[in-house]
């Protein structure tokens, strides 16, 4: 019933896609095609701060390792594109699942510091591999459309396509888990570890669970901006990146997949149309090119001070939906506060060296 | 034991060079309710967190139905059987009331991940059941109505149900209660003592107090803990005729506790509780900063 719902708002989106891609120019359809890119690496980091309550810097590191995997199976593999996207989808996911463990008894600051760490290490890793990793000039991706859509059918429509699809199914599956009992076990994780854990929840194989999930969906997002860019290099998965994929999920909504949406048209459309409007307004094209990175802190702060739930709460004030925003990123015990009396005294001193 | 009792025998447990718990022994019978209590201080949280395997003990075992439960990881206790209910609520403020009592029901869960994921009829119908059985433990508790609200919506009383029912939807065999009255109105107390005399109709009970008129109204056994050790153990009854208890709650130096303030007298078993005077009156009753210096 649930996968039914959502694979019937997912056909009668994939039908409006559709449509939209035909109508707009090919640069639109480019944009169109980025949006869908940034959205499935933007959902996964959603999920994962807004649901599981842990933070990651990093997730621009895990688009690298998607990106770079889908490359060298193209180059050296030469598989169909469907089977690309899935084995970046699981190399990302392994990654993620590495570090997922590794990180999983850092909590809030000390695993924002990790995933800091990761997205500004990990670019680096293409220097070292000159050989195999194309340096700082990368590795190319040439995707073209098949054969049966016609020689002149629109590259940039083609990518549309298939990074839509993507991430309609993407979303389908977070929307999934989102509903299910993972999705709940994961926002009690977030609330209340200790109560999670005294009513049977495993916390560190939840929040290690909710990890790679969006380990996996930002190797798939860089896949898919691979083949949209038609090149990986490291210059493109700088530490930047990961603070943009974090924006937006702020900026969205935490913990809501059309917050993530809605992050992501910021991420890709606020840029050019500032940067023209800057260049048509007779700024040198370095100051022009200044100017989103500003529009970016506005932006961040007014919404903040606005909407402090994300555009997506926003909206839900705007049109009073009944269903309340979670109160993201309040609370976070620290353990045994919970089992501690507040009271003066022994008890205190009993449970401190703990 | 294999009946599903809860056997503490002989733990000890040190932090640094302070002895929390000193060669502490009680068993909990089901299908009985059996008190804790001792002053600020004596080591009744430190119990129960060793027996959640919060804490590891020094020396000793404590068991459940025959399963030995010192070093289990939290998360197992649920599977066992075990709840346990925090002082104060606990309860999840981003999950509504339902769901709350949901993640209490998960460990009956089948489905997993992978169904889950693909939103497979399997997950469906696991979500119906776990939502049927917290709208059973809600209704159990009167809280029914209250289903789809946040928790911070809630009176505090409601929100200590809401915690029991989270706690009691697995249907445990153990129910261990971390002060339960806490943070109560003194007329609220003769409907808690109801609710856990009901829990304690399937369930062996645990219960971790400072309100002597509620323990001494409910409990089948008391244990009296005091700097750590075990002064002393009988009904209610016996307890309050103890007079170790007694120099453990006016402190060995004579020092008064803070008077009673016009509680109703304890009533053990229908037996009129000792005038002016008894332990049970004496005893300390602000829950949280009580002054007891034990």
């Amino acid at each position: 019933m649930t996968l039914a719902r959502h694979l019937g708002a997912a056909l009668v989106i994939a039908v409006i896609v559709v449509l939209l891609s035909i109508q707009l120019s090919a640069y639109r359809d480019y944009q169109l095609a980025e949006v869908a890119a940034y959205l499935v690496a933007v959902a996964g980091l959603t999920v994962l701060i807004g649901l599981s309550g842990q933070i990651s810097i990093g997730n621009g590191a895990f688009m690298a390792v998607g990106g770079y995997a889908s490359a060298l199976l193209l180059t050296h593999l030469g598989w169909n594109l469907v089977l690309i996207l899935l084995a970046s989808v699981v190399v990302a996911a392994a990654a993620g699942a590495i570090f997922g463990v590794a990180a999983a008894r850092l909590r809030g600051p000390y695993l924002a510091g990790a995933t800091l760490m990761l997205a500004v290490a990990l670019p680096t890793v293409a220097d070292q591999f000159q050989h195999q990793l194309g340096g700082d000039q990368g590795l190319s991706v040439a995707i073209t459309p098949p054969g049966f859509l016609g020689g002149s059918f629109p590259p940039t429509r083609w990518q549309a396509w298939v990074t839509c699809a993507a991430a309609l199914i993407t979303l389908i599956l977070l929307a999934n888990l989102n509903r299910s009992r993972v999705g709940r076990s994961w926002r009690a994780v977030r609330d209340d570890e200790i109560a999670a854990s005294l009513s049977g929840l495993n916390v560190a194989r939840l929040k290690v669970l909710a990890f790679i999930i969006s380990a996996a969906c930002a190797g798939l997002g860089g896949a898919l901006l691979a083949v949209v860019t038609g090149i990986v290099a490291p210059g493109a998965y700088t530490l930047t990146l990961s603070i943009a994929l974090l924006t937006a999920a702020v900026l969205g909504g935490l913990g809501t997949l059309p917050g993530a949406l809605w992050g992501s048209l910021v991420l890709v459309l606020v840029p050019t149309y500032l940067t023209n409007v800057g260049s048509s307004h007779g700024l040198s094209s370095a100051a022009s090119s200044s100017v989103p990175i500003a529009a970016y802190g506005v932006i961040l702060i007014v919404v903040m001070l606005v909407f402090p739930s994300g555009i997506q709460g926003g909206l839900r004030r705007l049109f009073g939906s009944a269903t309340p925003m979670p109160p993201v990123l309040s609370r976070r015990r620290i353990p045994f506060t919970a089992l501690r009396r507040p009271a003066p005294g022994r008890e205190n001193q009993e449970e401190g060296p703990s | 034991m294999n009946d599903g009792s809860l056997e503490i025998r002989d733990v000890t447990v040190q932090f640094g060079g302070l002895t929390a718990l000193d060669g502490v022994s009680l068993a909990a019978r089901p299908r009985q309710i059996t008190g804790i209590i001792g002053p600020n201080g004596a080591g009744k949280t430190t119990l129960l967190n060793t027996a959640c395997g919060f804490v590891k003990p020094q020396s000793g075992m404590v068991s459940f139905d025959g399963q030995v439960l010192t070093g289990l990881r939290t998360h197992r206790l649920a599977a066992l059987g075990i709840a346990r209910t925090l002082q104060g609520v606990g309860l999840f403020p981003g999950l509504t009331v339902a769901e709350n009592v949901m993640i209490g029901a998960t460990p009956s869960a089948k489905a997993g991940v992978w169904s889950a994921l693909f939103g497979l009829p399997r997950s469906d119908r696991d979500e119906r059941r776990l939502r049927e059985q917290a709208m059973a433990a809600l209704e159990r508790l009167g809280v029914a109505d209250q289903a789809n609200e946040l928790p911070g919506t809630l009176s505090y009383g409601l929100r200590k149900r809401v915690a029991l029912a989270r706690a009691l939807a697995a249907r445990p065999r153990l129910v261990l209660l971390d002060e339960p009255a806490s943070g109560l109105p003194e007329n609220e107390l003769p409907e808690l003592g109801d609710l856990i005399r009901d829990m304690a109709a399937e369930a062996g009970v645990v219960v971790i107090e400072h309100r002597m008129d509620l323990v001494m109204s409910v409990c089948d056994t008391i244990f009296v803990l005091d700097f750590g050790k075990l002064i002393a153990h009988g009904s209610p009854a016996e307890v309050q005729a103890d007079p170790a208890v007694t120099a453990a709650y006016l402190g060995a130096d004579g020092e008064p506790g803070p008077p009673a303030e016009g509680e109703p007298g304890p009533t053990a078993e229908g037996e009129p509780g000792p005038a002016a005077g008894g332990p049970a009156n004496l005893a300390p009753d602000a829950p949280a900063d009580g002054q007891a210096d034990a």
